[in-house]
């Protein structure tokens, strides 16, 4: 019999102060928001209400975008700047789907049939690309997307209207050659899938108040996470983790059912209801697929593509299909950002996106190799909590709301400069720590 | 004939370009038999392999002579996808792991349990769903099979190196139609006990009735767990031996063609009475080699050795005098102190030292031969560099020049001086660590284990080389190596360190029992 003599005794057991510091170093940038967010609610004296309406607001027409990000993180190939590519499509169709006059959830539905293959293209080209430029994957986005601006341009400013025939007094230019450079999406698609939330006609089963929607989903997600484990046996539940969660959840009923009977202004926070199951529906979908043999597949390859090559996984094709992956989600969720925003600048409101999106995911945590869900939507509450909060902090702090928005810009690119520095530091480390053996 | 052989491989050739690498091999394997490959380097063992595992490289240069027979049938492997198909599997010398999955995702890895799912209808195979409890199941089997007992849903991240390998042999196991599998070096980067572990567990692979080729350089291993061994040289069979038949030094022989002989001066020599380096009362904190305290006298122009057992202090000694380790104490160069804790001091005084961590400390993997020979020079002595005024730049030709004439001096087998480093075998590798602390020009050369990971032909090249810059340059040699032999065959006098001091310096000559009780710890100070 061998025995497992020399089977690492789990490692050596930290002190509790190591603990401690260990997190804390793992988790700096989350947690220098989080005290950053609560600085500046507090300086600012944000009125909840208004918070909260707009942080329901800004996460809901956001997450989507930054959840499409993960994939590629998780087949190592880093943070997505390429997304910007699938944003462009995304808008591409908008227009069109305007120009069309196809208003309402219909056209959303429209622009996303149309929009799919039209991103897996693109997809497919980048990551023929990114395969040419291992390891620079992130490098190549970023460029990549400057290129791919070029081409908008040109396509818009010079071929619409002309080679392109569209005719179309409120789009086009008043030469008749070029889209101008806002389109507004009022009584179009603005608000596509949002309707059932914000317009007020509607039932209100369908568009329910932010306390409620807390209260029924606290009581969802319980139930299903005691069915899981219920019925899946082999699932070890963890009970710190049990209790944490039910102590939690228990917090926030029970501030709900408060708000509630004082019916104060946060009953007036209506929830996009479709939106959000379209954002569970993506959650749900990325759960599942890192279960299945091509999600395995790209954990595979994440980690080595020299061992996954030799186990005879096709690596490049599996890049491929995760960068057209991102692709199409990305155009879809840049399509939920502006239906929301109802109005976007036709030549830059995708050029900040794949900046924006990645500063949203690094802020919830994640890093170049390793992303969650869970990190993807904390980034996008912490970021956009930080947009929302830094204007007022800045003109209480300074009298000038302008500096709370420098601050806020230097913030976003300063977080993915140390992000990035951090990771390589760390591969350093990694490797002198191999060397040392 | 008419015994059932598993594997035939039948006058296999081979070359490249013309030029003959493999002639007329002819290999017969048996269920359950395990077959040794014995061979220096560039005898044609990995060539071999790559046949049978129908490597591009060989497909691509005009593929090979001879036939491959499995089963009793002749087969075209034309790709590894193909050799797998055919039950040929292969255990790396390099993991093919993956740190951050389970075991049982490794042993499982790409040839996962499936079961299908809503989207797999739509989207097919790719889609379906892993079969966790089955995979951990098959997972279980292969452990339990080689006798491990070690959970399957382990993190491979962190387990020592002898059950990362265990794990790449359960992969293989694990795979329903797998006859043969090929051990490349498997031993290489283990400890004494886990190869032990690991020949054991080839033994009960051996039993389940799966052929074993097994590729090494320790040649006791060979005799202790093979049942036949064939032996390559310069690409040709020289002789297959059952393993009841031969001994290590018969094989040692065939490998390299001629008998291992004393490589010098049998007689002793004389030195005149020049001190090259003298230490008093040395201390070196090397974690796992404490030195505590050595005295030495060394002459100029001696081939000094220096033996013992692991961890009793004989590697801390180089260490510490060229500064790479903390130390106190007293060493006298040619007459003069030297400032301890600083290496760049001790180079400066003539020393230079060759590492016995050659991948760690030794090399720049990634870099060229050239710049490796050379960078020690370029950082310590200003060699190689053009002024420019304010700017000095490194003299690329110069650099290269002298590569090429070290290239040709040491006979370092290699495409040419901008080579990387990590692409050369062990043995080239070690050459150029001495090309650089050549290129030094040194009065003293510290060289330790020089011959560790290398195999038995190199070994010999690389001690010859050391003999031959002793006896045309007169230069002072001090010589630190786990193994006896070695040393007696090229060295004047051996330290024996124990518990960190001298126990003992002896003669090349002495007989075995001295060497053996000092190195037991018994001190016994002989006139030397």
């Amino acid at each position: 019999m061998l025995t497992p003599n020399s089977i690492p005794e789990e490692k050596v057991k930290l002190s509790n102060k190591q603990i401690i510091i260990k997190f804390l170093t793992n988790n700096m940038v989350t947690i220098m928001f989080i005290v950053l967010g609560l600085a500046g609610f507090f300086i600012a004296g944000m009125n909840p209400f208004l918070f909260l309406f707009d942080i329901v607001a800004r996460m809901s027409r956001n997450s989507f975008l930054v959840l499409s990000l993960i994939i590629p993180v998780v087949a190592g190939m880093g943070l997505n700047f390429s997304i910007v590519l699938g944003a462009m499509a995304g808008q591409a169709l908008l227009i069109f789907v305007t120009h069309w006059g196809i208003t309402g959830l219909p056209g959303i539905l429209l622009c996303i049939v149309l929009v799919t293959p039209l991103s897996m293209f693109l997809g497919y080209l980048t990551g023929k690309l990114f395969n040419k430029a291992k390891g620079q994957e992130m490098i190549a986005g970023l460029i990549l997307a400057f290129f791919a601006q070029g081409i908008y341009e040109l396509i818009f400013l010079q071929l619409v209207g002309g080679i392109i025939p569209m005719e179309n007094r409120v789009l086009i230019m008043g030469q008749g050659i070029g889209v101008r450079t806002t389109v507004d999406l009022t009584d179009g698609l603005k608000y596509g899938l949002d309707w059932p939330g914000l317009s007020w006609g509607m039932p209100n089963l369908l568009r329910p108040t932010l306390p409620w929607t807390i209260i029924v989903g606290v009581i969802v997600l319980l139930v299903g996470y005691l069915a899981y484990i219920l019925f899946f046996k082999g699932k070890r539940a963890s009970m710190p983790k049990l209790i944490s969660a039910a102590a939690v959840g228990g917090f926030l009923v029970y501030w709900s059912v408060n708000q509630i009977q004082t019916a104060s202004m946060i009953n007036m926070v209506r929830i996009p209801l479709l939106t959000w199951f379209v954002i569970l529906a993506l959650c749900l979908f990325i759960v599942f697929f890192s279960k299945t043999k091509l999600g395995q597949d790209m954990r595979s390859v994440g980690q080595d593509r020299h061992v996954a090559a030799v186990s005879g996984i096709q690596v490049d094709r599996v890049r491929v299909i995760a960068i057209m992956m991102s692709m199409v989600m990305a155009s879809w969720g840049h399509i939920i950002f502006l239906q929301n925003m109802g109005a976007f600048s036709t030549y830059g409101s995708h050029e900040q996106i794949g900046l924006y999106s990645v500063a949203a995911l690094l802020i919830g945590g994640a890093t170049v190799t390793k992303a969650t869900i869970g990190q993807a939507l904390l980034g996008v509450f912490l970021f956009h909590t930080l947009f929302i909060v830094s204007p007022s902090a800045g003109r209480q702090l300074f009298g000038d709301a302008q500096v709370g928005e420098y601050f806020r810009v230097f913030v976003a690119y300063g977080v993915i400069g140390a992000t990035l520095a951090m990771h390589a530091w760390r591969k350093l480390l990694q490797r002198k720590g191999e060397l040392g053996v | 004939m008419g015994e059932p052989y598993l594997l035939q491989m039948k006058n296999i050739g081979k070359s490249y370009y013309g030029t003959q690498v493999l002639q007329d091999i002819n290999l017969s394997l048996k269920p359950g038999e395990i077959h040794a490959i014995v061979g220096e380097n560039g005898a044609g063992k990995s060539t071999l392999m790559n046949i049978l595992f129908g490597m591009e490289v060989i497909h691509s240069t005009g593929g090979y002579e001879g036939e491959i027979h499995v089963n009793g049938k002749k087969e075209e492997i034309d790709s590894p996808q193909k050799a797998m198909e055919m039950g040929i599997g292969m255990v790396h010398q390099e993991f093919m792991l993956l740190p951050n999955f389970t075991i049982t995702e490794n042993i499982k890895l790409n040839r996962e349990n499936l079961k299908p799912s809503f989207l797999s209808r739509v989207f097919g195979e790719k889609t379906k769903r892993l079969d966790f409890p089955t995979m951990n199941a098959d997972a279980r089997k292969a452990l339990n099979k080689l006798d491990i007992d070690i959970e399957e849903y382990v993190m491979v991240a962190g387990l020592p190196v002898g059950y990362m390998q265990l794990t790449e042999i359960a992969r293989e196991i694990d795979k329903t139609n797998v006859k043969v599998i090929v051990f490349d070096e498997p031993t290489a980067v283990l400890a004494e006990s886990e190869a032990e572990r690991l020949l054991e567990a080839m033994k009960i692979i051996a039993e389940e009735g799966i052929a074993i080729l097994f590729i090494t350089h320790r040649l006791d291993e060979v005799i202790a767990i093979s049942d036949n061994i064939t032996v390559l040289r310069d690409g040709k069979l020289v002789a297959t031996k059952k393993a009841e038949e031969t001994d290590a030094s018969q094989l040692a022989e065939l490998m390299v063609g001629r008998k291992i002989e004393k490589m010098v001066h049998g007689e002793e020599r004389d030195f005149k009475n020049e001190i090259a380096l003298k230490t008093q009362n040395l201390v070196v904190h090397m974690p796992g080699e404490k030195v505590k305290g050595v005295d030495l006298e060394i002459k100029k122009g001696e081939f000094f050795g220096i033996g013992g057992l692991a961890g009793q202090g004989k590697v801390g000694v180089a260490n510490g005098i060229m500064g790479l380790y903390p130390g106190t104490g007293q060493v006298w160069i040619n007459g003069k102190p030297l400032g301890l804790n600083s290496p760049s001091k001790s180079m400066a005084r003539g020393l230079a030292y060759v590492s016995e961590d050659r991948r760690g400390v030794g090399l720049l993997l990634d870099s060229s031969v050239e710049l490796n020979i050379v960078i020690t020079s370029l950082q310590n002595q200003d060699k190689f560099l053009k002024n420019y005024g304010l700017l000095r730049l490194m003299d690329n030709k110069g650099i290269h020049q002298h590569a090429l004439k070290m290239i040709k001096e040491l006979d370092i087998r290699c495409t040419g001086p901008t080579q990387l480093v990590k692409r050369l075998s062990g043995g080239n590798q070690q050459k150029v660590c001495i090309a650089r602390a050549l290129t030094m020009q040194p009065d003293i050369l510290f060289v330790s284990e020089p011959t560790r990971g290398i195999d038995v032909g190199a070994k010999r090249l690389v001690l010859e080389t050391l003999v031959r810059l002793n006896d045309e340059l007169g230069m002072t040699i001090i010589m630190t190596s786990s193994e006896l032999g070695e040393l007696r065959s090229v060295c004047d006098r051996i330290a024996i360190v124990s518990e960190g001091a001298i126990a003992g310096i002896l003669r090349p000559g002495d007989p075995d029992a001295d060497y053996g009780l000092l190195m037991g710890g018994k001190r016994k100070r002989r006139g030397a």
